[in-house]
């Protein structure tokens, strides 16, 4: 693995030969295998040329390094019809106070949410950006918090293991070991008693003052109505500010961070293998398939090699994730339509003895931490494989069927569902929607098939599309994934290899990961879920992000939901399937 | 015709809601026989309907790798702790919950075994890491996940005594891992009697005044403090930080 390469932050013109020097003269600065540096005064037209002419119409993650000279926004760029294609872009600003670069959201509208939380968390501003507001953090937080001279709360240390713990580490509660206290402080001039902005800005964002309505025979009056964050159909604390006539949406906007933790800050200051746990408490629902994008993403860096065993176990433990996930989203969408809590219960039970097969083989239901750099943390326990055979041959196919009977025909869900939050494939793409999201648009893209990671390579299964792009369209999609789940489990679990479950050597709890940089994206169950880590050669990571693909898959509420009645936003909404651990983090 | 579906639908709950039952009365002897007690879920074709676990009257039977927070074993027979103190736990612990003081004797020299072992249960969330990374099987994860307490502080951060947990009751809740790990042990254990064969002599200075610490395979009582003892600990506590406030004072 080569060192990371040494920054050029001049903006000369070099030499041709450079990649699209000819129809883009000047944006491209630098050429290597990890990606095209540009400059920031070429980064739109050389967007708009890939996107027209080379087909890479689909942005996947927008990210930012602070380096100690520069700061590099990074652009993941991927073509929905190229398989095994990625672009990556890399914008360098030597300007370390205020630094400048335009944004792409014209390009690729689904950078919207995403260049928002680079400028949160890294305050980068994007020129163009048409809503440029914190989004994870609030309106009036003092710093950037994933520059590196920003110390949060309770800051012990750069980085752990602390050295306060051993070997004198007598206990001390952090509220009486941190000098500075909770360490809020607010920009000068700034008083949080006197500030009332929000409502204001939302009036004035929604045109809710401007706009009153003068056609037809009833005289109505626009009016802002917040949905949470504290609300029984929003799967979380997550809050959308509607404005409606009537009850017809005409303006929305997804506000979110009220679970934000740092995530991404805890990541740089952890070890490595610290991580795995953590991203279990990402999407909580799926911590088995956010183990294994995590430490794909670690192996690549360190060039690790997995056992065939290890592999089956990963992908078997993936799959049976994808089908909880599933069986939860379509259980809930179904409380969301007013079903109540049935249908949900049922997914639930199923989910249940998924979950005990993941508990007798990690020791955890729900944060299973399984996943360790080159292989799983431990065997699968005497008795597992005949409970998941039963499961996957007899039980599930059974319970699926009673599902359909029970839900597909319902005349009531069909009226609530069909043609509800339309969103069209063009659209999708240029969204960034990702996973069940994307495929009921009719976009036929999957991790799985298009860039297969770990053995997806080896095993037979369709890639479900629908081409209506509604509510109906995800439900259907989802249903149909998990078939195809128990169909790549059933061929996992016959073809599961004996062997061991790690790389020869012994166990390490302090992994040596070269300097380098990798993305690695996996099919998760609710789309594409990515982990990008650059390491330094340092025991804990220099950079760690994660593209999380609810939180992308926001970038389209508003498209989705306009037109509609407030009470099918809460459908729609459902049908999006968010977690909030992994939308905030 | 409209509404088929959703009588279709109907039938299925009503199958369910008849379903329960039946599983119930199909079970024999019935499990509401003999008192409640552990409930094994894993013979899943059986079940045909919903199936509720009324805790905390029944409870399920957890799997041997179940885990919770961390105890550390001493062995049941000689008293002594396994922990050398060597603080691996401590470095691979993600959210640095555990906090380790190594033992000195009278000349001050660093000795192997810890004189204090804190774990903040507020902060430990569970992952096992420590358990898998310690080199002397010392540190392993308990079953036992009724912990709740009044009060944060000081109940909720275990130290040794409280996290202390015979060989007997890990052999009771991991007999796999127990037996595999005995076997392990009993090959070093075997080499190590041959060499120290050798320095028979020498080992007979470093004599034996381990601290006894309970017995036996009763049910491990753990943060189950004398309520002096919390008194103690909370006046401790307010104590250090009254120290701590005067001195922020001063500064």
């Amino acid at each position: 693995m080569s060192t990371i390469a040494e920054p050029m932050t001049q903006t000369e013109v070099m030499e041709s030969g450079l990649p699209f020097s000819d129809v883009v003269p000047g944006a491209v600065l630098e050429a290597s295998d990890k990606g095209l540096v540009v400059s920031p005064d070429g980064l739109v037209a050389l967007a708009t040329y890939l996107r027209d002419h080379e087909g890479y119409d689909y942005l996947s993650m927008v990210t930012s390094v602070d380096w100690p000279t520069h700061f590099e926004v990074v652009y993941y760029l991927y073509g929905v019809a190229k398989p095994m294609s990625a672009l990556v872009l890399k914008v360098r600003l030597s300007d370390k106070q205020a630094p400048v670069l335009p944004s792409v959201t014209s390009i690729w509208p689904g950078a919207g949410l995403q260049e928002r939380e680079v400028y949160d968390m890294m305050g980068i501003r994007f020129e163009g950006h048409p809503n440029l507001r914190r989004i994870l953090l609030w309106e009036g937080f003092d710093g950037y918090p994933l520059r590196k001279d920003y110390k949060e709360s309770y800051y012990e240390e750069d980085a752990k293991p602390f050295k306060s713990r051993h070997p004198d580490g007598s206990h001390l509660w952090a509220e009486d070991r941190v000098p500075w206290r909770d360490n809020v402080t607010y920009p000068v001039g700034w008083d949080p008693d006197l500030w009332t902005q929000p409502q204001v800005q939302y009036r004035r964002l929604m045109g809710v003052d401007e706009i009153g309505s003068t056609t037809g025979d009833l005289k109505t009056e626009r009016m802002l109505i917040n949905m949470g964050p504290q609300h029984p159909s929003t799967h979380g604390v997550f809050r959308m500010v509607a404005a409606l006539e009537g009850e017809t949406i005409v303006a929305l906007e997804p506000e979110i961070g009220y679970l934000h933790r740092c995530h991404e800050k805890i990541g740089e200051r952890n070890s490595y293998i610290m991580n795995i746990p953590f991203t279990d408490r990402l999407d909580y629902i799926t911590s088995m398939s956010n183990n294994l994008g995590y430490v794909l993403a670690v192996e690549k860096l360190m060039g690790l090699t997995v056992p065939e065993r290890a592999d089956y176990i990963r992908v078997i433990m993936a799959e049976f994730t994808r089908i909880v996930s599933h069986l939860i989203a379509i259980g809930f969408l179904f409380n969301d339509l007013g079903a109540y809590f049935t249908p949900a219960l049922y997914g639930l039970r199923e989910r249940e003895l998924i979950l005990d097969l993941f508990e007798s083989a990690s020791g955890s239901r729900m944060m299973c931490n399984y996943m360790r750099f080159g292989g799983v943390s431990g065997d699968l326990p005497e008795g597992w494989i005949e409970r998941a055979r039963d499961l996957v041959w007899n039980r599930l196919p059974r319970v699926m069927e009673s599902f359909e009977k029970l839900l597909t025909g319902n005349e009531i869900f069909l009226a609530r569902c069909k043609g509800i939050g339309v969103l069209s494939a063009a659209d999708a793409i240029a969204t960034s929607m990702a996973g069940p999201m994307l495929r009921a648009s009719g976009v036929p893209y999957d991790v799985r098939r298009a860039e297969p990671y770990s053995i997806y390579d080896r095993f037979e299964f369709d890639v479900i599309t629908r081409p209506e792009g509604d509510v109906w369209a995800r439900f259907i999609v989802r249903m149909l994934e998990i078939y195809e789940s128990l169909r790549i489990l059933k061929q996992a679990l016959d073809g599961l290899p004996a062997g061991p479950i790690m790389p020869e050597g012994k166990k390490q709890y302090q992994v040596r990961v070269p300097a380098g940089e990798a993305y690695s994206r996996i099919e998760g169950a609710k789309g594409e879920l990515g982990f990008y880590v650059v390491s330094d050669g340092k025991p804990n990571p220099y950079r760690y992000h994660v593209r999380a693909p609810t939180f992308i898959n926001l970038t389209s509420l508003e498209r989705i939901t306009l037109g509609h009645k407030i009470a099918d936003a809460v459908v729609i909404l459902g049908a999006v399937d968010i977690i909030l651990g992994e939308v905030d983090r | 015709m409209f509404g088929t579906g959703v009588i279709k639908g109907l039938g299925v709950t009503i199958k369910e809601f008849v379903a329960t039952y039946v599983d119930d009365v199909k079970k024999i002897p019935s499990r509401y026989a003999g008192g409640r007690q552990e409930i094994d879920q894993s013979d899943v074709d059986e079940q045909r309907g919903l199936f509720t676990i009324q805790y905390p009257e029944e409870r399920r039977k957890l799997p041997e790798r179940f885990r919770y927070i961390p105890m550390l074993i001493y062995e049941a027979e000689s008293g002594e702790d396994r922990c050398t103190a060597c603080g691996i736990c401590a470095k691979v612990c993600p959210p640095q919950c555990i906090w380790i003081v190594r033992a000195k004797d009278e000349t001050g020299k660093p000795m192997t075994k810890p004189s204090e072992f804190y774990i903040d249960t507020t902060i430990c969330m569970n992952c096992g890491l420590c358990a898998e990374f310690c080199p002397f099987d010392a540190i392993k994860m308990n079953h036992d996940y009724e912990i709740a307490a009044f009060e944060r502080m000081p109940n909720l951060v275990f130290d040794l005594k409280e996290l202390s947990v015979p060989t007997t009751y890990y052999a009771r809740i991991r007999p796999t891992d127990w037996a595999i790990e005995e076997e392990v042990r009993k090959a070093k254990e075997a080499e190590k009697a041959a060499r120290e064969a050798e320095r028979a002599a020498k080992a007979q200075a470093a004599g034996a005044d381990a601290p006894a610490q309970g017995t036996g395979d009763a049910p491990v009582t753990r943060g189950r403090v004398s309520p002096e003892e919390i008194e103690r600990r909370k006046a401790e506590a307010a104590a250090k930080r009254a120290a701590r406030a005067a001195a922020d004072s001063q500064e």
